[in-house]
């Protein structure tokens, strides 16, 4: 099953390779992985996906815990809670395709950040099902570059992860 | 970093050198004896190690053994060893100390030199990235960026390695910060706040209540116990809740001592090579209680065959010990220690809990298991008409001539399963051996470091001649520094457990595990000055041994032929057996 790690760890050199480290080392996988610092510029917040059992989850998150850089930790696939990715992605989009792209593009919600003569770049933002469904949507050959932030996400409600 | 030291300019405060800082430091931890080896990146700290007297240092002949020095001392005494090597080669070489202290829990505190600041990056001379190669080894490890950081680093260090469940934890240190032109006052912080970090001081009562039940209501109980019960000082809880319940005890290779190996409670080790009546009964039992033990896969054997019967009690300080390879029903987090007391108060008067049927159903269970254990597993078959030595007669001599009051460190292999099996310990932190990894290489540098510790007792190191050879450098450190440690080695001429292997699953091909070019051992002894020691006659072997015992202040080598064919039973029936299959003997299994 599809987890969703959020963690917040000490902003301090080497902490990164240790969360990473621990899941080479115990061959857990990374599917999508996102850090940056937070508005307490001692931590950084650091988000995962990975794809986990029940018991496997269970492991991964007190492996995680016991690092002495991670501070705190939910898996955010437990409850509610919302996730989101960007993909920018530069399309081929040349005659006729050119307003189809557009077309696709709006149905998504996206934004065509950038206009090239022959093509688009497109910034989307959504659950990673919403980027793989504009992925599908577009013509086969027309993508050109695709990068993705990794998921990040929030619980639901009043919840809060802090210290 | 909850706490800044050392930015304070108080003139009140001592100058020093980075040097200086972390070897006074080191003093204030109560540190003994530092285990190490001099090189580029340490001279600074060697040179304010030189100009103080109140922590000795031992120089090896090879980092590994510095960190295995250290790891004897650490599990011998419950405190802390502590490690000093310089950059790059000095610090990979103790890379398989540190990951022995770590598969096994033992407080270590490993200082390595690192090439200057600058340099840090650019592949310089002896340079590696000893943070970055021991990370998957240590509780956790610092890079020092600043001298005045030393003291709350140290002190960080010394806490982290020692609180919770412990383990070795590496301190990088450039040879810039350690510069002695460059002066910082001196403060040692009393204490260190690590805001992640907090471990558990006691087990929740509502689950010990639960397991409490469960363990009054049991009718084949049984209680397993590992490594936990002597890293965590919990003997005595353990002793007063097996004696209460009157229920059979069983240990890992790891707990061996943490309870008394002679009582009859005491079924023996259990295991790959565990004894049939530990094994059997574990097979069996309704109610396991595992203490201080992580359910390891030479343990387990099936995991999916293990303990079919049972409902689980897993007590362990760390989180993810509990439900890692086998489900357990009632987890307790907590300190081995203070949770088996609070068992124990909670068993006062348990008696009337019991049911009389309760009573007959653990009276019938002892009678299986004495049936078991009437079966004799551990019987030495010693042909009729032949003085060759049985590698199980050396422990049992050993174990007679030292009256079973010796600190007994082994290397791995076949001797380590036979010294495991026929030396019984009565007391924690008498038997020291490298079980989770496996480090031969081992024992011998772990004796030292026991010695180093209790420079009066008798220290034995049972070893092989493989095993032997992958520290026998040390011979020359314990010339050094008069270390009168035993040596048995137990000599068959071959890497024995992989030649038993061989025998048992590669229908017999010794494919490289024999030795073709040994050393007279006792000369090679008696060249760095010690006593050797030859034999091959069992009818001498408990003399010799005696002698040996009798030089307190010599090292004695005592190399003894043994029989090249003995194979260790019982054995684990392997793979998809259970904990009850075993084989007994060669061809007999149960």
């Amino acid at each position: 099953m599809r987890r969703i790690v959020s963690l917040i760890l000490e902003n301090e050199a080497g902490s990164l390779s240790r969360v990473v480290g621990l899941f080479a080392q115990r061959n857990y996988n990374i599917e999508s992985l996102t850090v940056a610092v937070t508005e307490d510029p001692t931590l950084s917040r650091l988000t995962l996906t990975t794809n986990a059992s029940d018991s496997q989850i269970e492991q991964i998150t007190k492996q995680l815990n016991k690092l002495i850089e991670v501070v705190k930790l939910v898996d955010l696939t437990e409850g509610d809670h919302v996730e989101r990715e960007l993909m920018l992605i530069k399309i081929k989009a040349s005659g006729a395709q050119r307003a189809e792209v557009k077309r696709t593009v709006d149905i998504f919600r996206g934004q065509i950040v950038d206009v090239m003569p022959n093509s688009y770049l497109v910034q989307l933002i959504g659950t990673s099902e919403k980027l793989d469904a504009f992925l599908g949507a577009i013509a086969e050959g027309a993508i050109l570059e695709t990068v993705r932030s990794g998921v990040t996400g929030l619980a639901r409600g009043d919840k809060i992860l802090s210290l | 970093m909850t706490e800044q030291v050392g930015e304070n300019q108080d003139p009140e405060l001592e100058q020093m050198s980075g040097a200086e800082l972390l070897i006074r430091s080191l003093q204030e931890e109560g540190v003994e004896y530092l285990f190490g080896y001099p090189g580029g990146a340490v001279l600074h700290i060697y040179d304010a190690l030189f100009k103080q007297n109140q922590i000795k240092h031992f120089l090896v002949r090879h980092e590994q053994a510095a960190t295995h020095m250290a790891d004897g001392y650490a599990r011998s005494t419950g405190l802390t060893g502590t490690v000093l090597v310089t950059s790059g080669p000095g610090a990979t070489n103790a890379i398989t100390g540190i990951a022995t202290a770590y598969m096994d829990s033992i407080p270590m505190v490993v200082i390595s030199g690192q090439v200057q600041s600058h340099l840090i990056g650019t592949d310089s001379f002896q340079e590696t990235d000893m943070v970055g190669i021991s990370r998957p080894i240590v509780k956790h490890s610092f890079l020092v960026r600043q001298a005045s950081e030393i003291p709350t680093v140290i002190r960080k260090a010394f806490f982290l390695a020692s609180s919770g469940r412990p383990g070795p934890v590496v301190v990088d240190i450039p040879k810039d910060i350690t510069n002695p032109l460059e002066l910082f006052p001196f403060e040692y912080p009393e204490q260190v706040a690590i805001r992640s970090y907090s471990p558990s001081s006691r087990g929740h009562t509502g689950q010990i209540k639960k397991a409490v039940q469960l363990l009054l209501k049991a009718e084949r109980p049984m209680i397993y116990f590992g490594g936990g019960v002597i890293q965590g000082n919990a003997t005595e809880g353990l002793i007063e809740v097996a004696r209460k319940l009157g229920y059979p005890v069983t240990s890992t290779l790891m707990g061996l001592g943490g309870y008394p190996g002679t009582d009859p409670q005491f079924l023996g080790m259990l295991g790959m090579h565990g004894t049939l009546e530990a094994n059997s009964a574990m097979h069996n039992c309704d109610v396991l209680i595992a203490a201080g033990a992580r359910f390891d896969d030479r343990v387990t054997n099936t995991v999916a065959k293990f303990c079919p019967y049972a409902k689980i009690i897993q007590i362990d300080i760390d989180p993810t010990s509990i439900a890692k390879n086998v489900a357990v029903d009632i987890p307790i987090v907590g300190p081995v220690d203070t949770v088996l007391e609070e068992f124990s108060r909670m068993l006062e008067n348990s008696e009337a809990q019991r049911t009389p049927q309760q009573k007959e159903a653990v009276s019938d269970w002892w009678v299986q298991i004495e049936n078991w254990r009437k079966q004799n597993c551990l019987k030495v078959n010693r042909p009729a008409d032949s003085s060759i030595i049985k590698p199980q007669e050396v422990v049992q001599a050993l174990f007679k001539v030292t009256k079973g009051d010796a600190f007994v460190t082994s290397d791995v292999g076949q001797h380590q399963m036979f010294a495991a099996l026929y030396y019984p310990f009565d007391l924690p932190r008498r038997w020291i051996n490298s079980g989770g990894l496996g480090t031969m290489g081992f024992g011998f540098p772990a004796a030292m470091g026991v010695q180093v510790a209790h420079p009066e007792a008798t220290v034995a190191c049972v070893t092989g001649e493989g095993s032997i050879q992958m520290n026998i450098q040390e011979l020359s450190t314990c010339s050094q520094y008069g270390l009168p440690v035993k040596i048995i080695n137990l000599n068959n001429g071959s890497l024995g457990m992989v030649k038993q292997w061989q025998d048992m699953q590669y229908e017999g091909r010794h494919s490289h595990s024999y030795m073709d070019s040994l050393p007279d051992f006792k000369q090679l002894v008696e060249s760095y000055g010690h006593v050797g020691f030859s034999v091959s006659k069992v009818e001498q072997l408990e003399d010799v041994l005696a002698e040996a015992f009798s030089l307190k202040d010599r090292l004695v080598f005592v190399d003894i032929l043994v029989d090249p064919e003995e194979h260790v039973y019982p054995m684990h029936v392997a793979p998809n057996g259970a904990m009850r299959d075993m084989w007994l003997a060669k061809g007999v299994r149960t």
